[in-house]
């Protein structure tokens, strides 16, 4: 591995950006392989591009025969982020739980009094209104949202901005009926029942969680569940079709 | 924090202070291997490691590996089957077998 493959890797991290890197198992010689472009000795190969762009997809690391070599396709995805709105109590158990599960923690709420780092040793914390942090951040396909505040002003922006995008979880604190109140509003702001459905509420497993640990372990719980029956889609069909 | 890429921020920072370095990396599994494919394991020419391969098996003989791999440049292949009763002993679940990959930072 080059050198300039390690600094490579550490910019598309920073970045959020995914990336495969092909190795030649015979003599290390490289590619590092984006959704847009390729770069490296092996680059111009483009069934390897191709098989790279493939592993990517579907997140899974694997060596595949190409031409007669054997070439090993290392995938790195950017790590799942949660966005946790709301710098309450379950967030202040959700947080490190979410940490020790890899997931890149960021809380956010407007509330100076509640938005502390202290609070929420070792995240990010962003003392601003959802939807325009969420703007700054950029939601994408391996991001996950939280709303926690139960305060219609804070949560239903951030739930308006997160049904927009193709973050691959959205998840809402409060009762069914909060969450059927919560659908009027929503509604009457222009989102359709079908974008509505893809909020997770009330939020996490039916586990009889009751205190903010346990309802942190029910919605990390359905966190990892949905992610992984994504990953699981995602996957299928493709190798099948290999 | 991906895993993966905390053992490249430790190998880079080798790198960048003059060290030799080697990555090892698990590129194949059969039956159930206690590291996912892409584990890696850095090392330094001192045989400092950052990172695993296993779950501390087979670790020492990587290193050996990753070692002769800093001296002569040239990357490596490395095979490691277990039986059952030795899968035990070596801390590789049942029936375990992985393969590393093994070369120098250039």
């Amino acid at each position: 591995m080059k050198a300039e493959t390690i600094k490579a890797l550490q910019d598309a991290r920073t970045e959020r950006r995914a990336v495969t890197l092909a190795t030649r198992l015979s003599d290390a010689a490289e590619a590092l392989v984006y959704l847009d472009k390729a770069e490296g000795a092996l680059s111009g190969d483009a069934a390897i591009v191709s098989a790279a762009r493939r592993a990517m997809d579907i997140g899974r690391s694997e060596t595949v025969d190409i031409g007669g070599a054997k070439i090993f396709l290392n995938v790195y995805v950017p790590p799942a982020r949660l966005i946790i709105v709301g710098a309450v109590h379950i967030a202040q158990s959700l947080a490190p739980m979410a940490t020790m599960l890899d997931f890149d923690v960021t809380v956010v709420d407007p509330r100076g009094a509640w938005a502390t780092a202290n609070r929420f040793p070792g995240v990010k914390v962003i003392q601003d209104w959802a939807d325009e942090a969420f703007q700054a951040m950029g939601l994408d396909a391996s991001t996950a949202v939280v709303t926690l505040t139960h305060d219609p002003k804070l949560d239903d922006p951030a739930l308006e901005a997160a049904l927009k995008s193709d973050v691959f979880y959205v998840g809402a604190l409060g009762s069914k009926r909060t969450h059927a109140k919560r659908k009027d509003r929503l509604s009457e702001a222009g989102i359709t029942d079908e974008q509505f459905s893809r909020i997770h509420g009330p939020v996490g497993l039916n586990i009889g969680a009751k205190s903010p640990a346990e309802i942190a372990v029910s919605i990390l719980g359905q966190i990892v569940e949905v992610r992984a029956r994504r990953l699981e889609a995602l996957s299928a069909p493709k190798v099948a079709a290999a | 924090m991906s895993d993966a890429l905390d053992v490249l921020d430790q190998v880079g920072k080798w790198k960048a202070s003059g060290k030799g370095v080697a990555i090892a990396t698990v590129i194949t599994t059969w039956g159930s291997s206690p590291r996912p494919i892409g584990s890696q394991l850095g090392v330094d020419d001192t045989g400092a490691m950052v990172g695993s391969v296993s779950g501390g098996c087979i670790e020492g003989a990587v290193v050996q590996e990753a070692l002769a791999a800093i001296k002569d440049g040239k990357p490596r292949m490395l095979d490691f089957g277990v039986t059952d009763e030795q899968a035990w002993d070596v801390g590789l679940a049942c029936g375990g077998k992985v393969q590393v990959f093994v070369e120098k930072v250039n």
